[in-house]
This record gives C-alpha cells, structure tokens and sequence, in this order.
C-alpha cells in the first residue's frame, strides 16, 4: 500500500539534504551557540551518593574574580524553584537543598565569565555532607528497615515505588499449571546509558526588555519543554521559545529536562546575560539519563513438543533516587507487556515493582520504545531457554510459535493490537540470508575441533509511534503531532514539523514524504524543525514516533493541500474538481491525459487573480494534527554468529543478520542506517554497556575508559534484508524503524554467546557478557562438571 | 568538557634546555611529551603541575635505529613511529605485536614511548614489553647520563627511577641472538588498556632455549616481570610442557586485585593464558629465523 | 601566553592562558566549530584535527604545544569550492547521522588515505578505532571511506585506489 498516487520515485535512497552542512563542518550544535556577553555554567555535584547536606560555603567562590553568580538550592527554593516536575509525575531536586540522594546530584551551579573559570570556582565552594547509608541494590531498598531516600515526600516510609501488573494471571497460572515443560530465568537488564556522542547543555538568553526566554537546548521534544518551563517557572508560554539546534544523537536521553537546564534559565534570569552550560561526559554518564536497570524473573510453560503455553514475569525496577521514567503517563513500566513477543502465547501476566535507590534518576527510552527493549529480551532468552530443556532447534521452536499472518490484525494477552507483519518469512529470510543450516554444520565442526562458535537468534516486536492520545500523554500532554505545509507561488514547499531530528534524517525523509504526495521533487520540500516558534505543537522524537506520528500529520497535511489544489486545478481547466484524477503526480481530467496541470503550476494559479470557486481562498496550503488511531509494529528476525575464546572469554561478533520489517520504507538508506546504529547499540549493551557501582554507591563507569562503547573493530559489517508489510492504519504505511534494531539485537548477541558455550553446560550469563564474565562462566560450569 | 587547572609553560628547545627549565622550576614542574597520560590527568585535577616543560621540539630525542645489532629509541619516538619501523616489525616483534594493541591509532600519533615508560602506569603495555626485552633506560641529569634496567626502572605505580630534574633519553634493547618475542594481551575493546597482558621473549640454540624474557602488565607484577617463570626456563627444552608450566608459575607469582574490570582470579588466569601465547608465538618466531 | 597558529593556511595570533586546550582554541578563540568535543578522557575523537601532518586528538594536546605550527580542521577539507572524496563518499554512502563525529572521523580517513591510497576495510576499522561514531554502526563510514578511496583512483588512474563501490550498499 501506499502511497496511493505517490508521485513515481520520490521514495528511494537520497542522498541526505543535512549532509551538506555537516561534512563541512558547519552544523550548529548547541555548544557552538556564541552570544555576545555570554556566561559559562558549571554544576557542583556531589561525591557522596546519600548524605545530608549539613553546610554549603559559597563565598570563596562568590569572590573569583571571574565568576558572576553562585546559586544554591536555597536561593532555588526562595524562589520555589528547588524541586522540578519528572516525566513522571515525581518531582526532582533542582539544586539539592537537604540531602543528596545519590553521586552526581547537583549542589550548586556557578556563573563565570569563561568555562574556565567557572570550573576552577567549584573547586572553591566547600559542602560538609554527613553520610547516610546508601541504598545501591533495588532489592534491599525494599527490606524493611532500609534507609529512607526520599524523606522529602510528606508520609513517606518506605522507598517503594509502585506496582503495576498486566495480563490475566488466572489464565496464566492455569497455563503453566497445565504445561509439560516450565523453565524459569532470573535476568539482569543492566542499567546502561545512551550516550549521545554530543553531550546535553543549553544556552538560555533571558532578555529582560522583551521579557522573552530563549532556550537552545539539546532537547528531543522541544514543544514539551516549552510547556514545562512555562508551568514551572511561572512564564508565559509564548514568552519561551525552545530551539533544538543540531543534536548530536540521543537515544532517549535528550527527551527529559535535567537541572542543569533550569539552573541555566534561573542564570540567564539573574544576569540578565545568556547563560551556556554544557556537561561535560563523566556528568553525563554520572547523572544524566541512565536507562534499563530491570531485575526480571521470567518462567515460560509449553508442551512437551513445543507448543508455547503461558509467559509470566515479575520484574524490580530500579528507578534511582527521583522517579524520572520517561514514558506516557498512564505506562509507568512503558510498554513492558508487549513481551509476549512475536509469539502466539494463549495466555501472560506480568507485574513490575519500582524502587527507588541512591543512584542517578532517569529511567529513559534508551532506543527502546518505552521499555520494550527488556521486554524482547525476556522473551527471547525464555524461548531460548526452553529450546535447551526441551532439546530443540531454537529456530524451529520459534518458527512453531511465531504469530501468522492470517491472525493480524492480532490481539495479545496483554492488550495490544498489532498491525501487520509476515513473521515467519521475515525468519525465513533471516535464515536464508544467513546460511543457517550451513553455519550449524560449521559449528558442528568446530566444536569437534574444540572450538566455542555460537549462533543466536532473536525474533522482536517493537511497538512504537507512541501513541492515541485516548490512552496516551506526557504530564497530561496528548501525543499527538502537528504538521503545517505551505506551499509557495512557484511550487517550492515549506513543511514545518513538531518532531525533531538527532541525526534520522528528517530533513531528507520528511521532504520525500511531502514530495510523494504533491509530485514534486524533494529537493524543492524544505523541512522545517526544532524551533517552537517556527513549528507546530508535537510531542518530539523519540519511541521512533517520528515517522509514525508526525509522518502521518505530514502526509495528512500534504493531502489536504493536494486536495485544495483539486479545486484550483479544476478552476484551471475549467472542469469540476470531480473530473479530475490525480495522476502521474498531477491532477489530470479523467480520460484525457492530455489535459493535467502540476502543483507548481497550482500554487502559482492559486496565488494569482484566477478566479477561484467558492469554498477556497486563495494560496496553497494547510495543516494537520495527527493522532494515531493505535501504535505500529515494526518487527524483525535476527542471528548473531560469535565465536568465543575459550581461554580468555573474548567474544567476536563474526557476522549479524537482520532482517527488518518497518512498513512501507521511504528512504531505504537511512532505514539501513538506522538499522546499522541498532545493532552497534544491541553488540555493545550485550557486550560492554553497564552503569556499574561500587557498594558505597560510586559510580565506576563515569568515563569512556569505563563505560565502553563499541568502535568500528569489534562491530562486523552487517547483513540486512527486509519484509514488507504496510502497516495498516498508517497513512503510507510505513512503522518507524529508529529504535527496532537495538530493541532486537541484544537477545541475538546472548543466545549466540550461550549457544557458543553450549558443549560446557552454561545456560546463562547476564550482559554485559565482558571477557571476565564469560570466563567466569565458563569456569563456573567447568567446576560443576568436575564436580559431577 | 573537563579542563586543566592553571599551569605555566616553558618549551624546550634541547635537551641541556629542558633540564635547565627542570633545574629552574624544580619538582613542582612536569615533562610533558605526547600530553596523552598528563593532560588527561590535568583534565581531571589529579594531577596539577605548576609549571609544564614541553619536550616536543626535542627532535634529538625522536628517532628509531639499530646500531651494533641493539636497537635504540630516543624518549620522544612515538609510538607509530616504533609500529611503522621495519626493523622493529622484523626483529622485534614484540613491540610491533604491543604497539597494535596499545590505546588507538591517533593516541598512539601523538604519545611517546618515553611519556609511557615515566607514567609508570600499573598496566602500562610498554613497561612489560621492555621488561621481557631487558631494555637499559638512559637518564639524562644534570651530572650527566646513567642507565638503568628496564627491570629497576619503575619503583611503584605512576613512579619511577627518574629523579625530578632528570629526563628518560633513551631506550635501548639488546640485540638475542637466535630470539624471537611477542605480546599477547587482553582487553574489553579496541583501545582499552589491558585486563592482562604478557610480553615473551626466547633466545633458542637448537632445542633449548638458552634466554627467556617475560614481562606481565596489568597483574601486579613487580618490575612489569615474571623471573619465576624466566627462571623455569633458561636452559631448559623448548618443550610445549615447558612453555605451559611457565604460565602456571607466572600466574601464580602475579599479584592481581579485582576491579570493576574484572576479578583477580581472572586476571590471574589470564596472566598464566597469556604467557604462555606469547612465548608459544615467541618460540615460532625464534625458530623461523624471525626476531 | 602569546601563541601564533597557522589553521587552516591562516595565522592565527592571539593571548592565551597556557592550559587552553587545542579543541578550545580552535572552537572558542577562532569560532572554527567544526571540530567537536565528546569526551574528558581522549577516548572519543570527535575532536580529531591534524597537528602539522599528523591527526591528534586536540582535547588532549594544549594550544600552546601548537604554537608556531600548523593545524587543519575539518572546515579545510574542502578547497576551492572542490569538497575532497572523503566528504563526498560521506554523503554518497550515509556515512553521517547526527554528523557530530563526522569532523573527527574524515580527517583521521583524510590522513589514512593519504598514507595508505587502497585500505581494506579491516584497516578503515582498525584506523578509526580510537573514534566513536553512536550513530552509524561504523557500517557506512567504512564504506564512504572506501568509496573516497575509490574515487581518487578513479580522478587520478597514477594512484592505486579501491574497487569501485555502489556507495549505498544493501538497502
Ligand atoms: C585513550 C588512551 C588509551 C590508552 N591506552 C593505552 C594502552 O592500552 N596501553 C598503554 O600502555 N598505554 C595506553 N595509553 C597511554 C599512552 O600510551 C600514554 O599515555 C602515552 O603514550 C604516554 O606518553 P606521553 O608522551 O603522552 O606522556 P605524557 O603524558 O607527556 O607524560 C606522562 C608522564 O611521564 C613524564 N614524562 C614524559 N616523558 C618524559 C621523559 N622523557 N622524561 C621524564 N619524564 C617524562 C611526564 O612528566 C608525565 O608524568 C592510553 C592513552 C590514552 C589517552
Ligand atoms: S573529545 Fe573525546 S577524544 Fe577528544
Ligand atoms: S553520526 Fe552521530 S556520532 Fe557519528
């Protein structure tokens, strides 16, 4: 389907429109924001992951020569303005004012008139901290007895966050109490962090004359942000404008607002100058955004010949010291229950349980759409896990219970209705693609050999473009997107978008949206994005909504201004608009190809004195605010072939298929590049990725030294290949594709390592599967082997 | 981005230059070859010189030869420089195999096998590389010059025989007859600094192996070597039993703790695992006619 | 301290505190923003700039170190209106997403073919190893690197060059 008369060849590779910019050299980031009389910020953090704040000297610091304002929480909260709103409906210490609550939490924020200076100056303050037990595992942040984190919330005894469950648990205790085969995993999905290569700053310009805030900020929901600001700094909101320059990536971690934001804002507003603040990386790593950090137990029934009966899963999750989780409202796990996967599972339940512990707050969409990332993994390290106990193939226990195309649309035992898909021929593919009988004969080789080479497959739902605003909001704010096309005499269009790109290519994609639906070339569509007083209201990009949501607006957009040019074309031609037939990119007069005219030939018309019917003014454009009718479902087959050194536990990833189905694709190089980012991000969490800490609650992966990210040597060059199934409900059809591949590739990564370790009886090991934990691993088994 | 705290610079223009400065700035001044241990560390205010002594403009001190069959290495050589010697790659593979392994390609552009060797780092790839291969240490003082075993070199982490007002010149390597030496080592990932890593060299005279040489980085090992192990093998048949109880002495000898890296009993492991793939590739080289 | 830099064919002469780092100088004193920052641990290269011939992380080389000699950023790659075959294999084969660490990694391939005209990929990898690229997967920066390598074969037959690449590879 789509793109009912979609101009021929406006959906294909092309070449990215951002790219010009940016191989010069010459994109505008925020830290390359300069203005004149501009200050630095710098945030004073604390060393201490739990300790009551029982001194604060800032004099010293007030006195540098350079520095211009030291702000504390108690000038915050003067103000009202010490405790910020989360995603979550929690609130957030701005500055801290009585305890900190977990390593990293901002203390004081200094103004100087360098970064410099501002640096040196925080070495001046001085904080006498009293220490109080920090609370570092979500399991005993629950004991009875455990040291309260957040004695600021009035009646508060306990650091339990709440309990959420979905799923018909009679149903599913029937099931498994039916079922021939149960077999149980405890998982670990560490915490980990996305890591934008660009970290998060702002420069915010408070001009005192106008009254005007201006915020360049790395933010992934630029209209959001603007609300939020407008609520909680008491402004008036079309006194806040909000630009998200160029964003050096953000996987989820760009979506929340941080502290160092508002302490910039305050700045600005007490200067009366403009205020830059830019985090530096062990800040980022420290205190920004960490995602994951889910403690799953997870058992799978089935039958004896492999027919899955039932899925159940209990999770802890970790949500640090403020509950910052960004998500909708009403999902506080996010979509954690889609986890029923790709599978035909008659019946699931699973319930999560929140705690707050003495770590840095977040909770963000690490590329995950809202938790599904957890999800897939469960799923697909229990469908692995069964194929152990029951002595079978893990790929055709998967291609047994994959769902068929003939039940979608389909409705899980959770809830949620997917929208279109072919999975066993997507697995098919990916096996094809792969060679799978061929690499199972290579295994078998080597392991005569004494070789460890493993083959894991992962088969993924991803539920993303999040989502009906019946069921769907951010603090109350609908999710749905804005789109306004304008199109000039001359035919050239401007489309102005509510989403915002890190790095996906909106400018390109979204101008071959626009350029498909109107015939024109994408060349002629210039997108317009990022600036809250340029654009329309829309929640952002992130959950890969951009093409699901504001893509649909665009489209939407699109055709109503086509069919505006109906009636001007009509006029043109003199026949009724009824007599025209949109063809070839142009309305042309039914039966008579001779007689069509192009859109840019419209606008000129419709901006001229040509007498335009009634019921048009006059001009060529239009607008629309999309809300999804239900989420979409993109969804993929991967295999992951590793090999793993016996004696040291190095694991090389040797080869990666993916095979993915996103819908209809617009621009198939940049779902390709999304793809390829996927899986980089699913190697490494599977491999290196994890915010870790020591039992005092020092966080021990506060640089790039430390928390390791994968480079181009230990990432293979990776196969993809593609089903098609357009989503239904979507105007074009298309599903969104940003987050799939690292929602799918870590499972892939882990079965294949567990696969390679086989012939040793390991049955798992939690990620990140580090040299050390393999090893571990392997001496684990090899020790119980000689025990036996 | 993090940042230095303040600092004063001097350049030096030769080498009687850098040790003046070092002289007028006392020990409150720094050396600061490639930067790529210091300035880091300045970035994080863990280390905060007043004064900095640029050597960079020493070109004196930047050079890769063979000479009488030794090979020598001025202190400022970087370490594509040792990685793009032919010499190096044919006759002492060691280094070429460590070089590969040792931070990344623009890290390696710019930081110097002397800076590595001073930093004294507990998992310094160098100093274990050197440690295998006997390597002198030439210090520059003001009273002059005098060496110093690689192997007495290092007096604890991040400290070294170099007395404030003295430079690391020169790095000298014997010439093994009938040798051959490689580097096996162990990482997360590209660039990362070692879990483990060994270092071997092996001197054979038909089946016996008449020197042996190991370094250990990473382990805890004192010196950055593993004399045990050597000892186990100097005369001794250059048998695969031999090369493998020579990786058992050496882990067991070794000193490691556990971090968020990974275990102490890990890297124990690896220690002996290593050791023994070093001299195991060692032995081939020596036997191909290959240094 | 006064330090004089030639960047990009240009001197440069200004006042500086002896511990600006490179990156800073050539960001906040010459507004050449081009070259990017990501890291305090000189791990990610997004802020790779050549020192004379040579790329050098320039968070971890101060600006006093440069003085007196010569720097090129990424806002001299093209010349003359001519963008180089690096850049050009950049958006032929989607080797950029957010492009923030796109400076970096063209001029670390500048320099490799420069050194080394035909590269395999296993050395395009090996060469940007100290560089970390969130967006890509390094799949394309590989292949726009081995597609600049193959275009300037292609623009002068004297130099050996790749094969001649489909940039935009499986879709
Ligand atoms: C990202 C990264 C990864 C790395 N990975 C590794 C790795 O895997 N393995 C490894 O072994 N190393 C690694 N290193 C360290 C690197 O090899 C050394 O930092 C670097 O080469 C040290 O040399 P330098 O010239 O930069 O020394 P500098 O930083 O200039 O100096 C280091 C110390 O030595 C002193 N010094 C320097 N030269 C002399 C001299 N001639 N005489 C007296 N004192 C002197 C200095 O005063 C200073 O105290 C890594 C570094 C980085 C930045
Ligand atoms: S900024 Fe990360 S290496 Fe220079
Ligand atoms: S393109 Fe975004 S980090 Fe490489």
């Amino acid at each position: 389907m789509n793109a009912a008369g979609a101009a021929p060849g406006a959906y294909g590779p092309h070449a990215r429109k951002e790219d010009a910019r940016f191989i010069r050299g010459a994109g505008t980031f925020v830290d390359d924001v300069a203005l004149t009389g501009m200050l630095h910020g710098a945030v004073l953090r604390s060393p201490l992951a739990h300790a009551r704040i029982t001194g604060l000297d800032i004099s010293a610091a007030a006195a540098h020569p350079k520095v211009e304002a030291v702000i504390t929480g108690q000038m915050l909260a003067e103000q009202g303005l010490a405790w910020m709103p989360t995603l979550s409906g929690d609130v957030q210490a701005v500055l801290a004012t009585d305890k900190v609550r977990f390593q990293g939490q901002e203390v004081a924020f200094v103004v100087a008139q360098d970064r410099y200076s501002a640096r040196d100056a925080l070495e001046l303050i001085t904080v006498d901290y009293e220490p109080l037990p920090p609370l570092i595992d979500a399991k005993r942040a629950l004991l009875d007895g455990a040291p309260l984190i957040r004695d600021d919330q009035p009646g508060r005894t306990t650091n339990h966050i709440f309990d959420w469950e979905a799923g018909d648990l009679q149903a599913t205790d029937a099931a498994f109490a039916g079922a021939d085969v149960v077999v149980a995993r405890d998982l670990v999905y560490p915490r980990s962090h996305p890591a934008p290569l660009e970290t998060c700053g702002v420069v915010a310009d408070s001009d005192r004359i106008t009254g005007k805030l201006t915020v360049w900020a790395t933010s992934q929901a630029p209209h959001v942000h603007r609300t939020l600001y407008a609520t909680f700094l008491g402004l008036p909101e079309h006194k806040i404008r909000v630009i998200s320059p160029d964003i050096g990536g953000g996987f989820g971690s760009k979506v929340p607002l941080y502290p160092g934001y508002l302490c910039a804002i305050v700045a600005s507003m007490r200067t009366a100058r403009p205020v830059k603040w830019v985090e530096d990386r062990s800040e980022n790593l420290m205190a920004t955004a960490f995602a994951r950090d889910y403690h799953m137990h997870g058992e799978i029934a089935a039958t004896r010949d492999g027919r899955i009966l039932g899925l159940r899963a209990s999770v802890l999750a970790d949500h640090g010291a403020f509950n910052a989780t960004a998500q909708p409202s009403r999902f506080p796990a996010g979509f954690f229950s889609v986890f029923t996967g790709s599978y035909d599972v008659p019946a699931a339940h699973c319930q999560v349980r929140a705690v707050y512990t003495n770590k840095a707050p977040g909770g963000v969409a690490y590329a995950c759409s809202f938790r599904v990332t957890e999800a897939v993994y469960l799923v697909e390290r229990l469908v692995d896990a069964l194929a152990i106990e029951l002595g079978a193939d893990p790929v055709r226990l998967r291609m047994r219970n994959l769902l068929r195309p003939e039940q979608f649309p389909y409705r899980s035992p959770t809830g949620w209705e997917y929208d279109s898909g072919d999975y066993p021929r997507t697995l098919a593919v990916a096996l094809q693609t792969a060679g799978y009988d061929d690499l199972r004969r290579e295994q078998a080789e080597r392991r005569g050999r004494g070789e460890l080479m493993g083959i894991g497959v992962s088969c993924f739902t991803d539920a993303v473009g999040a989502g009906p605003r019946a069921h769907m909001d951010i603090l109350g704010l609908g999710m749905a997107d804005g789109a306004e096309l304008r199109v000039h005499p001359t035919g050239k269009a401007v489309l102005a978008v509510s989403c915002q790109t890190q790095g996906q290519g909106h400018e390109t994609t979204f101008a071959q949206i626009v350029a498909a639906e109107l015939g024109l070339s994408a060349d002629d569509v210039e997108v317009v994005h990022g600036d809250t007083d340029r654009t329309p209201f829309g929640l952002g990009t992130y959950g890969s909504r951009s093409t699901p949501v504001s893509g649909a607006a665009a489209v939407v957009a699109a055709r109503r201004v086509r069919e505006r040019a109906r009636i001007v074309a009509g006029a043109m031609l003199e026949v009724s608009p009824q007599d025209l037939a949109w063809t070839g990119g142009r309305w042309q007069v039914r039966g008579d190809p001779g007689r069509s005219v192009g859109i840019p030939a419209i606008a000129m018309a419709a901006h001229s004195a040509l007498d335009l019917p009634d019921g048009i003014e006059g001009h060529l454009d239009d607008k629309a605010v999309y809300n999804p009718p239900n989420l979409t479902f993109p969804n993929g087959a991967y295999i992951c072939v590793v090999d793993v050194d016996p004696g040291t536990g190095v694991v090389t990833v040797r080869r990666f298929i993916a095979v993915d189905d996103c819908g209809v694709r617009i621009n198939p190089m940049i779902v390709a590049g999304q793809v390829h980012r996927g899986l980089a991000d699913g190697l490494g969490i599977a491999l290196m990725q994890e915010i870790s800490f020591d039992a005092d609650g020092n966080c021990l992966s506060g640089s790039f030294m430390d928390y390791l990210l994968p480079t181009a040597v230990e990432c293979p060059s990776f196969e993809l290949a593609e089903t098609v199934t357009p989503c239904p409900h979507h105007p074009i059809g298309a599903k969104g594709i940003g987050e799939s591949a690292t929602v799918g590739s870590p499972a892939a990564v882990v079965n294949a390592v567990i696969d390679a370790l086989r012939p040793l009886g390991v049955t798992h090991i939690d990620m990140p599967m580090t040299p050390a934990n393999v090893w571990l691993a392997i001496e684990a088994a090899r020790a119980r082997d000689g025990r036996e | 981005m993090q940042v230095p705290a303040q600092v004063e610079y001097e350049r030096a223009v030769s080498v009687g230059h850098a040790l003046t400065l070092l002289a007028r700035y006392g020990p409150r001044a720094a050396v600061l070859a490639g930067g790529h241990s210091l300035i880091p560390m300045m970035k994080l205010r863990l280390a905060q010189p007043e004064t900095l002594i640029d050597i960079n403009a020493l070109s004196e001190l930047r050079y890769v030869e063979v000479a009488d069959g030794e090979l020598r290495v001025g202190a400022l050589a970087r370490h594509a420089d040792l990685l793009e010697s032919a010499v190096v790659g044919e006759r002492f593979a060691i280094l070429h195999d460590a070089e590969q392994v040792i931070a990344d390609p623009v890290v390696r552009n710019w930081g110097t096998v002397g800076g590595s060797l001073c930093q004294s780092d507990p998992s310094e790839d160098l100093s274990a590389a050197f440690a295998a291969l006997k390597a002198t240490l030439v210090i520059t003082g003001p009273d002059g010059t005098r060496t110093v075993p690689a192997r007495r070199f290092h007096t604890g982490p991040y400290e070294t025989v170099v007395a404030p007002g003295e430079l690391l010149t020169e790095i000298r390597v014997p010439a093994s007859p009938g040798g051959g030496s490689a580097y096996a080592k162990v990482c997360r990932r590209a660039g990362d600094w070692p879990l483990a890593a060994a270092g071997a060299m092996l001197a054979v005279d038909g089946g016996t192996i008449v020197e042996a040489g190991i370094g250990l980085t990473a382990v805890g090992s004192r010196h950055f070597c593993a004399s045990e192990a050597e000892e186990h093998l100097s005369g001794a048949p250059a048998t695969p039993e031999r090369l493998a109880e020579a990786g058992r002495i050496a882990a067991q000898h070794c000193r490691p703790v556990s971090d968020q890296r990974g275990p102490a009993s890990y890297k124990r492991h690896l220690a002996g695992e290593l050791t023994v793939r070093a001299l195991r590739r060692a032995l081939l080289r020596a036997r191909a006619g290959e240094r | 301290m006064r330090i004089t830099v030639i960047v990009n064919g240009a001197s440069h002469t200004r006042e500086v505190e002896p511990r600006l780092l490179l990156i800073h100088f050539l960001r906040d004193d010459l507004g050449l923003t081009g070259s990017h920052w990501g890291c305090d641990t000189s791990n990610c290269g997004a802020c790779v700039v050549w020192l004379d011939e040579t790329p050098v992380k320039s968070c971890t080389v101060l600006a006093a170190m440069a003085d007196g000699h010569r720097v090129r950023t990424v806002e001299d790659l093209e010349r003359g209106g001519v963008l180089d075959p690096v850049q050009q294999g950049f958006t032929e084969c989607h080797g950029l997403q957010c492009g923030f660490c796109t400076p970096g990694m063209m001029m670390t391939a500048r320099a490799l073919l420069d050194r080394n005209p035909n590269p395999t990929a296993a050395q395009v990898r090996e060469a940007l190893s100290g560089q970390i690229c969130r967006c890509t997967g390094y799949e394309n920066i590989v292949r726009s690197v081995l597609w600049a390598s193959a275009r300037q074969a292609e623009a002068d037959p004297a130099r050996p060059g790749g094969p001649a690449l489909d940039g935009r590879g499986p879709a």
